[in-house]
């Protein structure tokens, strides 16, 4: 069998509902860093796929290398915001920032 | 085209950037926060003036037509230069900015206009993303700004979560765009999505995921939840940038780009139809009503000023989604008449509250009691802003709401008409509220409130402008009625 653009975009549809349980579901904060990560991820797969198989250009993939930049630098600033809070508080459980309620 | 006339389009931001890069160094350099105040207010009128000169180039693609230079874009560019401006300048005397890290948090809000400059003028997918992550990655940091403060780590990481959830789905729902469409640009996925049947399912299913990246900007009903918390754990200041200039960013990549790629012109100029079989302006109707009921709603019982500024600006969204649903020439320059009305009155309520909280160290309501007996031109000043921000005459709030209304008239969509007009009821209370602790009650201690000149220069301002704006609207309305033409087919 062949793989062919239905794979792909199952694959992608996977990482895709994978990362939002795991933003939903985790209690650690970088559990959650990592579903945001799967979800950027996912997208990049999708347009590799896309590129491919419908534009047949290279735009898709160009767009994918910007994608893992972005999530790089997204994840330098999480990662700062994390470890800032575990400075003040000495948790980095999600639980612990819940102080503003309406 | 050649590189001398992109970069000349693109000029406002270039200078900009190297106003960022200069005054940062600068500020490394001496350590005066006044040499790099000056030098950025310089190189922000510098960009202000660049794009009133951008005015006589005609509308155009550039960049191969990564961004588009129209009139829509320059309106939405002098708005964001004149928030950031003002910010700016007010916040070099509040004491929830560091004197040592003044540098820093010039160096993030000219990055954010950067962004938002540059997002307004998108025309292709991956200008639209890239400028989009720009802005909401540096709000982030600019949301946990005070480091040492728990409620500002808290409102940095929330609005992290959120806006890489909105951000994230955005994402997978513009590249699921691009594989119906093979393309990239605004252009080219607008006629192919004209030329092909395409699954309704399909195209409800990505319209919703683009939705879910937009409304978050908007702060629109469902994707609201994270407004009033990072609005109220971020400095005084930023969250009245923030209430302004990305909101208003969403409202106008919103316009751009569901009017030129899910929608067409009919045959009647200035009047748009949404994509057949793909009817998302009703589905907007509802969600314009819930956001602005909810907001207000919500705004009702809060004890913390920030707070309930924060749900109001929720219920201002939902007023200038009215806006959008109407799909007309009317709705758009109500739109953009009302977010230049906003950025005067918002911008004013939220200083007040950094004045008193800059005072006081905290920001209930109840600091409000007799602000009007001890310091009558502050109390003044916010009494313009929260009147207008009511919709009361005759201030420019006034003129907005009437202008948003009349465009559903034209249109007969009475319920929301309805609806709006109760909103615009309920929030008299809690705006009138305030009003009547200011001058009604008399204040509990004696005390002076000291107010710098720079401070009070701006407040008056603004609230000037807000009276102009009530009784002589006419230029500007003509102006923005002007600024509209954002359809250039290549």
């Amino acid at each position: 069998m062949a793989v062919g653009l239905s794979h792909f975009l199952m694959v992608s549809g996977l990482l895709f509902v994978l990362g939002i349980i795991s933003m939903i579901s985790r209690r650690n904060m970088i559990g959650v860093l990592l579903g945001i990560e799967l979800i950027m991820n996912a997208a990049g797969l999708n347009f590799i796929a896309f590129s491919r198989y419908i534009a047949q250009d290279l735009s898709g993939h160009i767009f994918t290398l910007f994608i893992l930049i972005i999530a790089a630098s997204e994840a330098v600033v999480a990662l700062a915001i994390v470890l800032r809070i575990y400075q003040n508080r000495a948790t980095i459980s999600v639980e612990a920032v819940g102080e503003m309620k309406c | 085209m050649n590189i001398l006339m992109n970069l000349t389009l693109y000029s406002p931001e270039l200078i900009l950037i190297l106003t960022l890069g200069f005054s940062f160094t600068i500020h490394l350099i001496l350590k005066n926060r006044v040499i790099t105040l000056s030098l950025v207010v310089f190189g922000l009128l510098a960009a202000a003036l660049d794009i009133l000169v951008l005015y006589a180039y005609p509308g155009q693609l550039y960049f191969s037509s990564q961004l588009s230079h129209d009139v829509f874009g320059l309106f939405f560019k002098l708005l964001f230069l004149i928030s950031c401006l003002l910010t700016l300048i007010f916040s070099y005397d509040s004491h929830e900015i560091h004197p040592d890290r003044f540098g820093e948090f010039t160096l993030l809000l000219l990055a954010v206009t950067i962004g938002l400059s540059t997002l307004v003028a998108a025309s292709h997918l991956l200008t639209l993303y890239l400028s989009l992550e720009l802005v909401s990655i540096t709000s982030y940091v600019l949301a946990g700004y005070r480091r040492e403060h728990l409620l500002s780590n808290e409102a940095a990481f929330k609005y992290l979560l959120y806006g890489a959830f909105a951000s994230g789905t955005l994402l997978y729902g513009l590249s699921l765009l691009y594989g119906t469409t093979g393309n990239l640009s605004f252009y080219s996925i607008h006629a192919s999505l004209n030329s092909a049947y395409i699954d309704p399912f399909n195209l409800y299913a990505i319209l919703f995921m683009i939705f879910v990246g937009f409304a978050f900007k908007m702060s629109a009903v469902p994707f609201h939840m994270w407004a009033p918390d990072v609005y109220q754990g971020s400095p005084t200041p930023v969250a009245a940038f923030f209430t302004v200039a990305p909101k208003i960013a969403g409202f106008a990549i919103f316009i751009r780009f569901f009017y030129l790629i899910f929608s067409n012109e009919t045959v009647v100029p200035g009047q748009w139809e949404p994509l057949p079989y793909l009817n998302w302006a009703s589905v907007l109707a509802l969600l314009s009503a819930a956001t602005m009921t909810l907001g207000n709603l919500s705004a009702l019982f809060q004890k913390n000023a920030k707070r309930m500024l924060a749900y109001s600006s929720i219920a201002h969204a939902g007023y200038m989604m009215m806006g959008l649903v109407v799909l007309n020439q009317t709705g758009l320059s109500a739109i953009l008449f009302y977010a230049l009305v906003y950025v005067c009155m918002n911008l004013g309520a939220f200083f007040v509250v950094s004045v008193l909280s800059n005072h006081f160290q905290s920001e209930e309501i109840s600091l409000f009691k007799g602000l009007g007996w001890h310091s009558p031109f502050l109390a003044l000043c916010m009494t313009f802003f929260l009147f207008s921000l009511t919709g009361l005459p005759p201030l420019g709030g006034f003129i907005g709401k009437v202008y948003l209304f009349w465009a559903l008239v034209s249109k007969e969509l009475y319920w929301l008409l309805w609806v709006g007009i109760l909103n615009t009821v309920i929030s008299l209370y809690y705006y009138a509220y305030i009003v009547k602790e200011m001058f009604l009650e008399r204040p509990s201690s004696k005390m002076s409130l000291q107010v710098p000149y720079v401070q009070q220069a701006i407040l008056g301002m603004l609230a000037f402008a807000l009276i102009v704006f009530g009784l002589y609207w006419e230029p500007f309305y003509i102006w923005i009625q002007s600024s509209l033409t954002f359809t250039i087919f290549q």
